[in-house]
């Protein structure tokens, strides 16, 4: 299978990739290759198969409903590019 | 015998007998970490402030009668763990600056055990790698072949490359897909994959979750042992961690072989392993039947489908974890940006690398309308084949052995152009990560003299089992002592 | 805004209304969920997105999702599993929300609603999943958007509705009825300017017989009025649309409540690619019959239940029965009013009437009522008894509302005790009648019509106080002598 340009194009879109034109040639070309590997799988005969999700067969355990964790705005807000008046700064979000 | 030369064990009794103080022992590492890291580049950042501070606390402690096995031994962390106040860059330019504000279980547990931290090694971006060559902060040299610019393995690199080449006693490493047995293999170490569940993943950087597992890499199976029993442990801060009881992993080492049955897949000796690692194998095997244990041929007929099943799984759960990273609240941000769109695309363009990026997109594809049931269901679909084959072949014997790997390490740049041929490294690792199963590799001789390693499977949860088989094959082969020219 | 005239086409509304549940903490972090607080002071590392950081299921958040999911006859799932929703936006940190996608929580389950003529009409419900709130984003003030992140991983149950709704005004019959029930159930805070209960409308419309029509989503719907006008507004605009022959464009509209205009967002107009898939980091949730019989036992007596209940024990009107159910802290307040000894039909007229008009007056919920129960049946007490009379009532009642203190105090204080004494109440009624020679010359003559008359002056010369019934009896009597 062929992964074209342009399909790579909206891929990147999705994921939020700025790519330069080699790039999305480059990957164009990788994507094929990899997804050709991929391809093995269709021959599975995976009829009737409950999919895995994870390697275990746990259930999920439940946290008690108590407040645990405390303001730590500072700390967190010094790891930002950006923030003022304790927001974190964004170019303008129009909705 | 050299400080850097003693496995864990032997500097814990050293500690234990007062023949050096922590600080000492940490001081000689970190002149090792000086004198030898120009050529290996294996460690991102060094503590060694901090690590002082650290033998100094082991010191006393000692001195007041509370020490542990670990307590003093000086370790190295792999970045992708989260330390507070330490920059955690999981080898990504996206996390340059990241200061962790909080520390990893996995690092908690060390510290309490004692372990006393050297720094945080160098690793492939986001753990996506086999060879290193994708960290931002430059490839790592394996020290059995720094001329050969032979690479460490990946994605725990510095990780091998520190401890083979005695810049640290034992490190941590993470294996999604053998990021941790891989390296090990060829770098001559022990490196092991717990049972999924067994060590905490909160404050190990995701890649992809259901398949992450924390380790140690160290020059021995016994001090896998003593590693594995510091890190691993029940943690309510992740969901996926398992409520069972972490047994002394060093008290079962000395069981017998004899009457014990280890599973030969007929899968793993395929033609794409090279002569000699085949080679190390069979004198493996016929040391474990000298031991009196029996090899079964078994058969895991689905295993040629591990690698595609892995290239759907982990990229697309990597797809989602690593959406986070979007110059908003931490990380890479890019200069004058113009708007929204713009602040993520060009933020991850620039922040990640090209095999990061490939494996978004591939995992972004994988899960997009339309293609969700052609692949990554049936990649779940075709995981639950590849897990039942285990659950079959672990009703005929007690462990499975094979090689770790095709080959032994290859150079810097020799397959970074291309992603499939790279990705078919893990095709011995990868299915023990899809079924969840402890995994881990030992030194079992040379190609070409390059170190190779042979693998052992597990049960779940049977970490005791095959670090026994380790250490019994440690016993009788002197493989795992062997350290590299320039380093010894 | 009045209904819109439909001109022959059928409109179909489904709703899907977000729940904030009231826990203490986070869905998957200990962070407090406390509304108000400074930006980002509750927005601990797993809010945040932070690298490494894991979630963990709030026990509670499930409880009231089962409870949510009994009180409306669904099934509860043996089994459901969260799924990340995928997309870029500031307030969603992870760039994926943990959402149900597949499997959820509570299944198929239904609400009645009343009909303005008086019927009843039940509302299929899809679905209910449990899944965690996004932050908010700020624009003024800022050079160009402010990230709050407080409200980030809040809890919601989204409530999906069948496309079973045909009006605006049934689509807040339902609403009314939901949020009503999840007050009752102590799920939610119910607030909605606070967003705790935000609503979004599926709206379209066809020819009667048609398949569906062509739908968007209305959203930011944030009180029962902008659901009404916003609804009524798009179906007009799509009767609009269709009729001067274009067609429907299905997209996302953005409602405005402070200019009552709705527009199409621009941000989300890329096609939406959630790629969905279950969250590993979380493993299925598994409900036994015994968690749920757990959750059933602290069911409190649902709105429909205790109307029913409140119409047989206490003999209420239907409609008196649905007013006094319609929030659970007017239905105990109501029983409280019982409990302190007042005659339920009274009780019922005085809490549905008089009590109600003054919240609503000062925009007050009942919590905050000025008049307590016992105070309330304090007053009701002294009407039973003759004390006072049902018009003097008012004006005590006016009394205790202004915190004059309780009913008695006031009767006394204001000497508004009812007259019922005949010989006290006879004097004044002969006076009445001697000061009035004309009127009682026409009324023996047989203008039986004056008969008011001397009602009237009686109770004027007693400032209201005297016992009515006592007046007519005395009246009839003295005009006949």
């Amino acid at each position: 299978m062929e992964f074209t340009t342009e399909q790579l194009r909206s891929v990147a879109q999705l994921a939020r990739l700025e790519l330069s034109e080699s790039d999305v040639e480059l990957y164009s070309r990788n994507l094929t290759d990899i997804m050709g590997m991929v391809e093995q799988l269709s021959a599975a005969d995976t009829e009737g198969v409950t999919p895995m999700a994870h390697p275990l067969d746990m259930t999920q355990r439940l946290r008690p409903d108590a407040v645990t964790e405390s303001n730590q705005r500072e700390t967190f807000q010094a790891l930002a590019p950006d923030t003022e008046d304790g927001h974190y700064g964004v170019p303008r979000v129009i909705e | 015998m050299s400080l850097h030369q003693k496995s864990v064990a032997e500097l814990s009794a050293g500690l234990a007998a007062g023949e050096f103080s922590s600080r000492e022992l940490t001081q000689y590492f970190l002149d090792r970490i000086g004198t030898h890291d120009g050529a290996l580049n294996s460690f991102v950042t060094l503590t060694a402030e901090q690590a002082l501070a650290q033998a100094d606390v082991a010191d006393t402690t000692r001195k007041a009668g509370d020490a542990g096995p670990l307590t003093g031994i000086p370790v190295a962390q792999k970045d992708i763990f989260c330390t507070q106040g330490v920059r955690t860059t999981c080898g990504s330019r996206m996390l340059e600056n990241f200061i962790a504000p909080y520390t990893a279980t996995v690092v908690r547990n060390m510290e309490q055990a004692g372990c006393v931290m050297l720094g945080k090694t160098n690793m492939d971006e986001f753990a996506m790698g086999s060879s290193n060559e994708t960290s931002y902060y430059g490839a790592v040299k394996n020290p059995w072949g720094v001329e050969q610019n032979l690479v460490p393995g990946g994605s725990s690199g510095g990780s091998a490359a520190a401890v083979a080449g005695g810049l640290a006693p034992a490190a941590t490493g993470t294996d999604t897909g053998g990021s941790i047995r891989q390296p090990a293999a060829i770098s001559n170490l022990t490196g092991l994959k717990p049972t999924y569940g067994r060590c905490s993943r909160y404050g190990m950087i995701a890649f992809a979750s259901s398949l992450d597992q924390a380790g140690p890499l160290a020059k021995s199976a016994e001090d896998c042992a003593l590693m594995l029993g510091a890190m691993a442990g029940f943690d309510t801060a992740d969901s996926t961690s398992v409520d069972a009881p972490v047994p002394d992993y060093t008290a079962t080492l000395s069981e017998p072989m004899k009457g014990r049955k280890l599973g030969l897949p007929k899968e793993f000796l395929s033609d794409a392993v090279d002569p000699e690692t085949r080679e190390a194998t069979d004198n493996a095997l016929a040391t474990y039947r000298n031991m009196g244990a029996e090899i079964v041929e078994i058969s895991l007929p689905n295993m040629h489908l591990s690698v595609p099943t892995y290239y759907v799984v982990a990229p697309a759960e990597a797809s989602s974890n690593l959406a986070r990273y979007d110059g908003v609240r931490y990380g890479h941000r890019a200069e004058g940006v113009e708007n929204l769109e713009d602040l993520y695309k060009r933020s991850r363009g620039e922040g990640f690398g090209a095999e990061v990026q490939r494996r978004i997109m591939v995992g972004t594809y994988v899960l997009s309308a339309g293609y969700y049931d052609a692949y990554y269901l049936k990649a779940q679909q075709v995981r639950r084949l590849i897990s039942d084959d285990f659950v079959k072949a672990f009703e005929q014997v007690d462990a499975i052995i094979g090689p770790t790997t095709t080959g032994p390490a290859f150079a810097i740049g020799e397959l970074v152009d291309d992603p499939v041929q790279m990705y078919l490294n893990d095709i011995f690792t990868i299915a023990a990560n899809l079924a969840g199963l402890p995994a881990l590799s030992m030194p079992a001789g040379f190609s070409g003299g390059k170190p190779v390693g042979v693998q052992l499977i597990g049960k779940v949860f049977d970490e005791a089992g095959i670090l026994n088989a380790a250490h019994q094959f440690q016993q009788v082969t002197d493989f795992h002592r062997a350290m590299p020219e320039g380093f010894k | 805004m009045s209904a819109p005239d439909l001109n022959g086409w059928e409109v179909v509304i489904g709703l899907e209304v977000h729940v904030q549940l009231q826990t203490v903490s986070k869905i998957f972090s200990g962070a407090s969920t406390a509304y108000g607080a400074d930006p980002n002071t509750q927005a601990c590392a797993i809010d945040l997105g932070m690298p490494g950081v894991l979630p963990v299921l709030n026990a509670d958040a499930v409880r009231m999702a089962i409870k949510l999911g009994l009180a409306i006859d669904a099934e509860i799932a043996p089994r459901c599993v969260f799924a990340r929703k995928h997309y870029f936006y500031p307030d969603l940190p992870k760039g994926y929300q943990i959402s149900q996608y597949e499997l959820p929580i509570v299944g198929l389950g239904k609400l009645d609603i009343d009909l303005d003529n008086g019927e009843t009409k039940t509302i299929g419900i899809t679905r209910a999943h449990l899944e965690e709130d996004a932050g908010k984003s700020v624009h003024e003030g800022f050079a160009g958007s402010g990230i709050d992140l407080n409200r980030a991983g809040t809890p919601l149950i989204e409530i999906v509705s069948e496309p079973d709704i045909g009006s605006a005004a049934e689509a807040v019959a339902y609403l009314k009825k939901l949020h009503s029930l999840v007050r009752y159930l102590e799920i939610c805070d119910g607030n909605l300017q606070e967003g705790s209960f935000r609503c979004d409308a599926n709206v379209s419309i066809r020819r009667p017989g048609d398949g569906f029509g062509t739908r968007t989503e209305t959203k930011n719907l944030n009180s029962f009025r902008f659901v009404e006008k916003a609804i009524n507004q798009e179906i007009e605009r799509q009767i609009d649309v269709l009729e001067s022959g274009g067609t429907i464009t299905q997209e996302t509209r953005l409602y405005n409540g402070a200019t009552g205009v709705a527009r199409a967002m621009r941000g989300k107009e890329e096609a939406n690619d959630y790629r969905y898939f279950p969250d590993p980091d979380l493993l299925p949730v598994m409900t036994t019959e015994s968690d749920i019989a757990a959750v059933r036992s602290t069911m409190p007596e649902l709105p429909d239940a205790k109307r029913a209940r409140f119409v047989s024990e206490f003999g209420l009107s239907d409609y008196d029965a649905g007013v006094l159910t319609s929030s659970r802290e007017l239905a105990d307040y109501y029983e409280a009013v019982l409990a302190a000894g007042a005659e339920p039909k009274m009780a019922a007229n005085w809490v549905a009437g008089s009590l109600a008009a003054a919240l609503n007056a000062e925009g007050v919920d009942i919590a905050e009522s000025k008049v307590s129960p016992g105070q309330l049946a304090g007053l009701i007490a002294r009407i039973d008894d003759n004390t006072i009379s049902g018009k003097i009532a008012k004006d005590v009642f006016e009394a205790m509302w202004a915190e004059e203190g309780d009913a008695d105090a006031i009767i006394d204080a204001k000497g508004l005790k009812q007259i019922t004494d005949p010989d006290a109440l006879g004097k004044i009624i002969d006076e009445v009648i001697a000061n009035n020679p004309g009127q009682l010359a026409q009324y023996r003559g047989g203008k039986d019509k004056l008969f008011g008359f001397f009602v009237g002056q009686a109770m004027k010369a007693t400032q209201g106080k005297a016992n009515p019934a006592e007046v007519n009896k005395l009246l009839k009597e003295k005009l006949a002598e």
